[in-house]
């Protein structure tokens, strides 16, 4: 079984966002860029199925779609473990244009499950994975918070309102993960960042694809007012203004 | 004309987030001229469809067939797309939870559609179409054209105000064979939380971060929140460390929630935790630092020991109550 692990390249989650002077773009000045978190942990939890035999997973690739200014990105993934990368050297315009590109290299290259994450912590699209698979016509699940294979069947547990599901369906397929998949995201090895470095990148070049949104204009949310205090020794009050002043309970 | 709505129903119920999703369809549809289409998949009964014409739906489709009990992306997609362009629908608006984000992706490829998920305002213009959406985890929003002919939108959960319109719904029932086949997710079980206030609709939340010290102290915080009505959360080291469930979790990785009123225990505020909850209309912040971020994101704090706190809320409530 093959596993391909879409990854995007976000800022790091703990980044301020600051805004360019005409509010068209992200001032990304001295922004440090990370494997997107749910990716991480979708790659940790490949890498994982990998290291157990009785999964039968033989080869795990990272998907990338994005300019040479992303490899470091890619190079960390592949230090954490993966055993090569696909790079579509495009910018990423819009969830439709990078889902596209993916499909487009999954026309050449075979991959049993493709794992894209629930959302990447930028553009917060939850998107790419659902779009990839009616691109290629198979099936997909999303929410997925577990994913086993047994006897050469996978089996999944996908989040629902209030409660989970456990199920199972036919490769190949995209899985759209969350928070459960894996526990901690895999760090790299010091041996890892070595061989990373003798790692292939297989570059693509992208298939013509017209993005169907763009963004115009950013803006911050207005600031919150500032906060009320209240004296710890009277809650009560507490009370009485989140019934009479915020009208909330 | 129309613009399409698909409105999940739990159990033959809707809820509060499926009369927002059709209140704001509605005033979508007033700004093209035009009329609400709600569509569900599944056993409703015709006086639960009926209400979403309260909201503005000017027709209920309700689906059903043998093999729609469970989602499956692909069947799922291809009724929607199916009715939508039956509907002629110009826009096709999802929530932004479980079931859109799964389904929505789909039904754009198919209608030829862009897509801008997590909106959390009607369009500020429809010619080009330029929709607000929640970008980098609540730190910012963009505003985003969407060039194609028809339109996706997925929004999110509170953030309109549902206007109740007296409206009589014309109802749809509609047949849908799957062929054999066809349906490629298989479901092996089920397990569902039974009796408390799910989280993600819960309108009061009452979270605890590790301020809350050992799981052995979470009394008076799950006492506060049943008496208000609400659900309890958690940050995630608490439910990493095992403490609280894993389903309260909340945050940019665990779920994202926009209660009317969120009482945060013991938490700093981090980034990754305020990006969960900083839609939230309330924030109250309970820390025994005073400079706990927290207090940043929040209109109302206490600076104190929540050990005292806690217990002292809970016996205002007790007194509101009476
Ligand atoms: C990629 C990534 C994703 C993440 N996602 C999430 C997420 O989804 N959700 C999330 O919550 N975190 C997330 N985190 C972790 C986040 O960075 C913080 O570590 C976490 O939110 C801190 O949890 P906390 O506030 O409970 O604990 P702490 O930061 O340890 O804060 C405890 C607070 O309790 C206060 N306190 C202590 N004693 C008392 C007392 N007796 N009474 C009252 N107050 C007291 C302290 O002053 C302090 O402010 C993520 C981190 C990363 C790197």
């Amino acid at each position: 079984m093959k596993i391909l692990v879409c990854i995007s390249n976000v800022p790091d989650t703990t980044t301020k966002i600051k805004l360019s002077a005409d509010g068209k773009t992200i001032d990304t000045a001295g922004i440090q860029w990370v494997i997107n978190p749910w990716d991480e942990l979708s790659l940790t939890r490949a890498l994982e199925l990998k290291d157990d035999p009785a999964a039968g997973v033989t080869l795990v690739t990272v998907a990338h779609v994005g300019t040479s200014s992303s490899e470091p990105t890619i190079r960390k993934a592949l230090a954490i473990g993966a055993d090569d990368a696909i790079r579509v050297n495009a910018e990423p315009a819009d969830a439709y244009f990078v889902a596209a590109q993916i499909a487009a290299v999954l026309e050449k290259e075979k991959y049993d499950i493709i794992l894209c994450g629930i959302e990447s912590s930028d553009y917060n699209g939850s998107l790419t994975g659902g779009i990839i698979a009616e691109f290629l016509g198979i099936p997909s699940v999303s929410s997925v918070s577990s994913l086993r294979i047994e006897n050469g069947k996978p089996v999944i547990v996908r989040e629902i309102d209030g409660g989970k599901e456990t199920l199972t369906l036919p490769v190949p397929f995209v899985a759209v993960v969350q928070k459960g998949i894996a526990k901690e995201p895999r760090i790299a090895s010091m041996r890892g960042i070595m061989t990373a470095r003798t790692k292939q990148i297989r570059v693509y070049e992208p298939v013509a694809v017209n993005p169907l949104t763009e963004i115009v204009m950013y803006e911050k949310p207005a600031p919150r007012a500032a906060c009320k205090f209240i004296s710890p020794d009277n809650p009560a009050e507490l009370i009485h203004l989140l019934q009479n002043e915020a009208k909330v309970i | 004309m129309s613009v399409l709505v698909y409105t999940e129903n739990w159990d033959g119920k809707f809820k509060k987030l499926s009369f927002e999703l059709v209140s704001y369809s509605a005033a979508i549809a007033e700004m093209i001229n035009t009329g609400v289409v709600a569509l569900t998949i599944g056993q409703v009964e015709d006086e639960e469809l009926k209400k979403l014409g309260n909201y503005g739906a000017k027709k209920v489709i309700c689906v059903t067939g043998d093999s729609l009990k469970y989602l499956d992306n692909k069947i799922y997609t291809s009724i929607i797309a199916g009715i939508a362009e039956k509907e002629n629908s110009k826009v096709i608006v999802f929530s932004n939870n479980n079931s859109g984000k799964a389904i929505a992706p789909g039904v754009a490829v198919r209608l030829k559609a862009g897509v801008a998920a997590a909106v959390n305002a009607l369009p500020s213009s429809v010619e080009p179409f330029t929709i607000r959406k929640k970008v980098y985890s609540g730190n910012a929003f963009a505003h985003t054209v969407i060039k194609s002919e028809i339109k996706v939108l997925s929004l999110l959960q509170n953030s309109y105000d549902i206007k109740e319109t007296a409206n009589n719904a014309e109802i749809e029932r509609v047949a849908w064979n799957v062929e054999p086949g066809m349906v490629k997710t298989e479901v092996l079980d089920v397990q569902k939380q039974t009796g408390k206030v799910l989280l993600t609709d819960a309108e009061i939340v009452v979270s605890g971060g590790r301020g809350m010290k050992s799981p052995d102290n979470w009394g008076p915080l799950v006492e506060l929140a049943e008496l208000l009505g609400g659900a309890t959360a958690c940050s995630r080291p608490v439910s990493d460390e095992g403490w609280r469930p894993h389903e309260e979790h909340t945050g940019q990785t665990g779920k994202i929630i926009a209660p009317n009123l969120y009482i945060a225990v013991g938490i700093s505020g981090a980034t990754q935790h305020l990006a969960g909850i900083s839609s939230s209309k309330y924030i109250v912040a309970i820390n025994i630092d005073k400079d706990a971020p927290i207090f940043e994101a929040a209109q109302y704090g206490i600076v104190g020991d929540a050990m005292k706190v806690l217990p002292k809320l809970v016996e205002a409530v007790r007194e509101l109550k009476k």
